[in-house]
């Protein structure tokens, strides 16, 4: 009985955090040590521009500035954007919306001491979005719009655009645009692949590989008030029954990417109204891509069989119970302006309302195609068990439901990786499309043709496709743009089925509830920079 | 002579269910295991007509049932039917516990007893090699070679093969030891026969209890390695039925709240293990002279 009443408090209080978004305003306390999981085994690397994981920001981002960011107070709304290094309002275009000046804040310094000017934000942006030779710019596409970064004087940033653009701005708010020190890159570009020295709210202390890193606040930081905590300690641990016990345990507050519905409800029984949920949709969504270079996926009408065999409503409302995925979509983030309506996605294949006529139409079509029903064909999975995992098994069943037998190849992240870009040795594989910024324009890059953007592993190369794309991008008319972007939509997920949307994730974040100040966002990429939380010793009385 | 006393002094002729019968009586738990394997043996190749369902098909429904009439054993987070998937895992538990067994044991015999043949620096040599083989824990020998060649059925028989074949070759080389200068051993080389046919026709068929022992002790020991590389995420991969893969994913996630997710297939993996091991003791007992006479 008195867990029943535990949980039903728990869930009366997860409740009200969900329906109310945010809990009563509070008055932020100062001082203590905040612990966290990174549910990885490290970061690859230091440098944010180069990586493209959790596993950099969550640990590495409060250690740095970026120039413009999410608002923390607001992260659910992909739109609203506040400066960070910048004073006062995001800047509104000039010359037509080609020119962005910036006014970064006096006197900030680098945690060395040295100042911190325009140079180093220009040395940091060239390296993004001009990359020099051997250096990996991860994001170096969301700037083809780009001309030069210029630099008045020691304050002012001036970036000068080919055309306008309203991609710009959620570009350059990427979590992942850390600022460097130009001294540091002179001396070396890839000194920061392996040291960090930033200019964030945290000073970088100690970091032990597969085990923790520590930092400690920020005298000098320049947003005054922040931030709250005294040290903050990431811990490694990749095994999610670790990140559970931390989090009963109270040895860590918080796992910022998110837990499977039946997780979330295990943590809420057990700490009953210690534990906070936060839950969101999540700009992440797993593909399946088929191999256009492999016989017989170069066919259409098998790639069209693959997708109309698919349930993927049916998927979302039993998946949804046991994995973090949850929302039926296009290739554009569901909660957004340029997102598919149902009704508009329920023209396509594969997103009908007669499944059976779906999986009919798909049987005649690789009866057509001669497809091999007695072959077995490669599935190549990454071994991650979330979503990763249970989403390919799901996905076979559905294939074999149209008579079509996948192994599963499930490699660990490098090897799967590898399988992707270099060997291709797949016939169809799963992929996935994770943002930051929910940016749509940009973020739907991920679907052109391989040659234009190697990110698409399917190999497919189609310049009716890319042609599309660029006109969608280059439309400055919300209306139109949204317009272009179901005609590109249907190109890719219905007339030629280059890839296939399976469902977009959904964030589910538990916290112990003595952590105040954070709010979900709809990426486990944003919200890390941890200057505006705080911990509250009285919550856990 | 009397006739009567001949006949009494002749040994008792007994037939095989005579024999059955006395191997049971004197190995109570060699036969209880023996059976339980026969029994095993017999729902892996008949999967398809003992297991209820379809143990591939997901019955979104009925996602993490308990017990009951219709799902003897419970579903699990999709689903499937658990009884179904220990019954056509049983099939793969055998299949590679059998055939890693088999090909590991027999490649060691042969190499055992040709090291003990030929002797000198070949099994000087050869030795060496086996003990590096044997310095390394049977599970991280396995990962080693599940590393290089990735995972999937036939890579795991692989990974579990190649760690028998010294274990088995070390044993059966003392064996052989003792043979190789029995003097039918040297009147077969006398007689001009090739090392091949001695060490094959004559001196193999003489070490066969040690290689017998050796097989069934792993078969329980290579079911036992397939679970845990499956459980790693390094065996066979979903959906396939495999006992050690339906412990990992979802019955770590749903322990708590569904444990017939994890508590049935870590059942069949201890009983067939423990089956395996039993048998192996009972017959190490039955054809070990030394200990049949005490």
């Amino acid at each position: 009985m008195q867990g029943i009443r535990a949980y039903a408090a728990a869930a009366v209080g997860v409740g009200m955090m969900l329906t109310t978004g945010a809990a009563i305003a509070e008055t932020p306390k100062y001082g203590g040590h905040f612990t966290y999981v990174v549910p990885a085994k490290g970061p690859p690397s230091f440098d944010a521009h180069r990586e493209t994981t959790y596993a950099v920001i969550h640990p590495v981002r409060p250690y740095y500035s970026t120039l413009l960011r999410v608002n923390p107070q607001n992260p659910a709304d992909p739109a609203d954007f506040v400066c960070d290094l910048c004073v006062g309002d995001v800047p509104k275009g000039t010359n037509d919306g080609k020119t962005f000046t910036f006014k970064l804040h006096e006197g900030v310094k680098f945690h060395d001491g040295t100042p911190l000017t325009s140079a180093d934000v220009k040395a940091s942006f060239d390296r993004i979005i001009f990359p020099p030779k051997g250096v990996s710019s991860a994001r170096k596409s969301f700037y083809k719009m780009v001309e030069s970064v210029d630099t008045p004087d020691a304050s002012t940033v001036v970036f000068q655009l080919k055309y306008a653009s309203t991609s710009f701005i959620p570009a350059l708010a990427a979590p992942y645009n850390f600022i460097y020190s130009k001294a540091k890159l002179d001396m070396d570009q890839r000194w920061y692949e392996k040291n960090i020295l930033g200019s964030g709210p945290f000073v970088f202390k100690e970091y032990q590989p597969g085990a923790f890193m520590t930092g400690e606040k920020n005298p000098d930081y320049y947003l005054k008030g922040l931030p709250y905590l005294d040290k903050i300690t990431a811990i490694f641990a990749n095994k999610e029954s670790i990140q559970v016990q931390a989090l009963r345990g109270n040895r860590a507050s918080a796992q910022f990417r998110g837990f499977p519905p039946k997780t979330r409800d295990d943590l809420v029984r057990a700490l009953g109204d210690k534990a906070n949920v936060q839950e969101t949709d999540w700009n992440c969504v797993l593909l399946a891509t088929p191999n256009h270079t492999r016989k017989p996926f170069d066919d259409l009408r098998v790639r069209r069989a693959l997708t109309l065999a698919v349930d993927r409503w049916g998927g979302s409302q039993y998946l949804s119970k046991i994995a973090i995925v949850k929302t039926v979509g296009g290739i554009v983030y569901p909660n957004h302006s340029l997102a598919a309506t149902k009704e508009e996605l329920m023209q396509m294949d594969g997103y009908k309302a007669d499944l059976e006529a779906s999986r009919a139409e798909a049987r005649k079509l690789l009866e057509e195609a001669g497809m091999d029903l007695s072959k077995t064909y490669v599935f190549n999975n990454r071994g991650v068990d979330q979503p990763y995992k249970v989403v390919g098994v799901w996905l076979i069943d559905q294939w074999r439901q149209i008579g079509l037998k996948f192994e599963q190849k499930v490699q660990p992240t490098g090897p799967f990786y590898a399988t992707l870009r270099e060997s291709g040795d797949f016939d169809v594989s799963i992929d996935f499309n994770c943002q930051s910024i929910v940016n749509p324009p940009i973020d739907t890059s991920k679907y052109l043709s391989s040659d234009v953007n190697p990110a698409n592993y399917s190999r497919v190369v189609d310049r009716k496709l890319d042609a599309m794309y660029e006109d969608m991008l280059l439309e400055s008319d919300p209306a139109k743009q949204r317009v272009k972007m179901r005609a590109y939509e249907k190109y890719i997920l219905h007339d030629q089925v280059t890839q296939m949307i399976t469902l977009w994730w959904r964030r589910t974040t538990v916290h112990r509830s003595h952590f105040k100040g954070w709010k979900v966002s709809p990426s486990h990429y944003l919200g890390q920079a941890l200057d505006t939380v705080w911990l509250d010793p009285d919550a856990d009385k | 002579m009397n006739t009567a006393t001949t006949t009494a002094d002749a040994p008792t002729q007994r037939t095989f269910f005579q024999k059955v019968r006395r191997m049971a009586r004197r190995q109570p738990l060699g036969a209880g295991s023996a059976v339980f394997i026969l029994l095993m043996l017999f729902v892996a190749l008949f999967a398809e007509v003992v297991a209820p369902q379809d143990p591939l098909d997901m019955n979104f429904a009925d996602q993490l049932i308990g017990p009951n009439l219709t799902y003897l054993l419970g579903t699990d987070e999709l689903g499937r039917d658990i009884f179904s998937r220990i019954i056509y895992g049983s099939r793969t538990a055998l299949q590679i516990g059998f055939i890693s067994a088999f090909v590991g044991a027999t490649l060691g015999l042969v190499l055992g007893v040709t090291s003990a043949y030929l002797g000198g620096w070949f099994d000087l040599i050869f030795q060496r090699i086996m003990d590096v083989f044997m310095a390394f824990p049977l599970i991280i020998m396995a990962l080693a070679i599940v590393s290089v060649f990735g995972s999937g059925t036939w890579n795991v028989i692989i990974a579990i093969t190649i760690p028998f074949i010294p274990k088995c070759a070390r044993v059966v080389r003392s064996s052989a030891l003792a043979l190789r200068d029995i003097p039918y051993v040297d009147a077969a080389r006398a007689s001009g026969f090739s090392h091949t046919r001695i060490v094959l026709v004559h001196m193999v068929p003489n070490v066969m209890a040690p290689y017998l022992i050796m097989v069934t002790s792993f078969v329980g020991q290579a079911i036992l390695l397939e679970a845990s590389l499956s459980y790693l995420g390094l065996g066979v991969q979903e959906p396939t039925a495999a006992w050690g893969l339906m412990l990992r994913g979802g019955a770590e996630q749903f322990f708590e709240s569904a444990p017939w997710v994890a508590i049935f297939p870590g059942l069949a993996i201890t009983l067939a293990v423990f089956a395996f091991n039993l048998f192996g003791d009972a017959l190490r007992d039955a054809l070990d002279p030394k200990l049949r006479s005490m």
